[in-house]
């Protein structure tokens, strides 16, 4: 209760900022909006960021868009928690299977969202978890395969913006 | 203790692929939250989540705050032999649950 | 979640706020063919979630609760379950019943004040403070031996000024906004407030996941969200007003099956 109690508060300053923008700043002084934007700057991931992470997980590797299927509904009711299954068309055999599976995004505060390892064993690759975002963006899923090849698949989320939310006082 | 509540089917078919649910309490804190006086919210995650099978690993998933509160994971695994399948979830804070359950092969 | 994006919801939402008072008129109550739960305008993904027990993270609330109705508490050592039995039998239907008239108040309580009620005087341990995790887990449980009957309120001629004074405030314009609730959920309920489609707001998945707490809630919490919503002085936890309000929308949705524990966005 704590946390929402003093993110709520945050967010009322936000919207006296934003009131303040609209009639020409006159409601909120000027170094009040300058705090807020450098606050948001520091923690937006952006596409680079997000390029980054996919070099650091395929390293020298290309990455191929194929092979990967990302399931995640077009348009999200909630950011907080938006369905995701990642499936890969691999016969999973000793031989020929799926090492990793890795999704990230463009637009949370930081561009990864889970890693997951498996082999043989899982008999499909076939995963699902939920995930946070902060805004509509491109989430990108990344097989990594036992012959070191990189295959993705990538998806637009519209995140819906809810009129009733908790405590704006 | 944190509550865990797993879905896996109590018996199998021998090679049959089955489906694993998991779903366990955590608040997720981001670390990215700043309370009123502009200090951030630590970060209190979990960070990692593994499975093994009679033993053996066979699915292991590294987690970031983008990952909701209360995490949901399901994956897949082949029904091998009876025993136990076991679950581990680590994370910030000395985080650390530990949760098992039998299938039973037919 | 970022604070733009908050900035840009609630600025939406005020905008059509306003456009919405501007042009409702007088209303009535939806009549009783057309009621149903808001589970008929969630997404896909946010049905599956909860008509899966294995994926709806309410259940964890749920455990939680089976735990505390075995666990004896107080200074009369006592579990639930050394009154009440097997909740699968004795807490059928009560849920779908609350909230109902306590003669020792002279006046109606809530399932929450009633776990409460219990605690105190025949546990004899502290009340649960309202909203805590261990008091929702209890409600939650209790919730799910009705989940699927009917909204059942009692007919009982005790309840009714507190009936009356329910409807009185959802009829009544609150706040800065100056909106009923009438307004949003009995005139113009089905069209869009910004990402929203309105709910008749029925309290029949109480207490519910709600995607935006990222957490199981009670049903006061909705109603003080509501209350911020508008810009209105939100009443304590516990308040005879929220009371008197949630049975006056348990009567309103009356026949509607009991979902707890829902998910909502």
């Amino acid at each position: 209760m704590t946390d929402k109690r003093t993110e709520n508060l945050a967010t009322r300053r936000d919207i006296l900022a934003s009131a303040g923008s609209l009639v020409g700043g006159g409601l909120v002084s000027g170094l009040g909006l300058a705090t807020i934007s450098v606050a948001q700057a520091q923690v937006q991931s952006t596409p680079a960021a997000m390029a980054l992470a996919i070099r650091k997980i395929a390293g020298e590797a290309t990455v191929t868009p194929g092979k990967v299927k990302l399931d995640l509904p077009p348009l999200s009711e909630n950011g907080n928690s938006v369905s995701l299954t990642v499936s890969v068309d691999s016969p999973m055999t000793p031989a020929n299977h799926v090492k990793a599976i890795h999704v990230v995004t463009e637009k949370n505060p930081q561009p990864y969202v889970i890693s997951v390892r498996l082999g043989p064993r899982a008999g499909q690759a076939n995963i699902s978890t939920r995930m946070r975002l902060s805004d509509t963006q491109i989430v990108v899923a990344i097989a990594e395969m036992s012959d070191g090849s990189f295959w993705s698949d990538t998806r637009t989320v519209i995140v819906t913006l809810g009129a009733c939310l908790e405590d704006l006082i | 203790m944190a509550r865990a509540l797993i879905n896996v089917p109590a018996k199998a078919k021998r090679g049959e692929i089955i489906t694993i649910k998991t779903l366990i309490s955590h608040v997720m804190e981001t670390g990215f939250r700043h309370n009123q006086i502009g200090v951030k919210i630590p970060r209190d995650i979990i960070t990692s989540f593994a499975c093994t099978y009679n033993g053996e690993e066979i699915f292991q998933a590294d987690l970031y705050p983008a990952i909701t509160a209360n995490p949901f994971i399901a994956f897949t695994t082949i029904a091998t032999e009876s025993g136990t399948i076991a679950f581990t979830w680590r994370g910030d804070n000395g985080f650390s649950v530990a949760e098992s359950v039998n299938i039973t092969i037919e | 979640m970022s604070a733009n994006r908050k900035r840009t919801r609630w600025l939406a939402a005020a905008a059509v706020l306003l456009v919405l008072a501007a042009v409702v008129s007088a209303h009535a109550e939806i009549p009783l063919a057309e009621r149903r739960s808001s589970y008929a305008d969630l997404a896909p993904e946010t049905k599956a979630m909860q008509d899966d027990d294995t994926s709806n993270p309410g259940m964890l609330a749920v455990l939680d609760g089976e735990a505390l109705w075995k666990t004896k508490a107080g200074n009369a050592g006592r579990a639930c379950a050394d009154c009440h039995a097997d909740a699968r039998v004795s807490m059928k239907g009560v849920a779908a019943r609350y909230p109902a008239f306590e003669p020792a108040l002279s006046r109606p309580v809530n399932l929450e004040q009633r776990i409460n009620i219990c605690r105190t005087e025949r546990q004899q341990a502290q009340p649960f403070a309202y909203e805590s995790k261990d008091l929702l887990a209890l409600t939650a449980f209790v919730g799910l031996q009705s989940r699927g009957l009917p909204i059942a309120p009692p007919a009982d001629a005790r309840l009714r000024p507190f009936l009356d004074a329910g409807r009185e405030t959802f009829n009544r314009r609150l706040g800065q906004l100056n909106l009923s609730c009438g307004q949003c959920h009995d005139d113009n309920w089905g069209k869009r407030l910004v990402g929203n489609i309105i709910p008749q707001a029925h309290p029949n998945g109480y207490p519910l996941y709600r995607l935006e707490w990222q957490s199981i809630g009670s049903l006061q919490r909705r109603l003080r969200n509501c209350m911020i919503g508008l810009r209105a002085e939100p009443y304590e936890y516990g308040a005879p007003e929220y009371v008197s309000l949630e049975l006056y929308l348990m009567w309103r949705a009356r026949g509607l099956p009991v979902e707890t524990p829902a998910v909502r966005p």
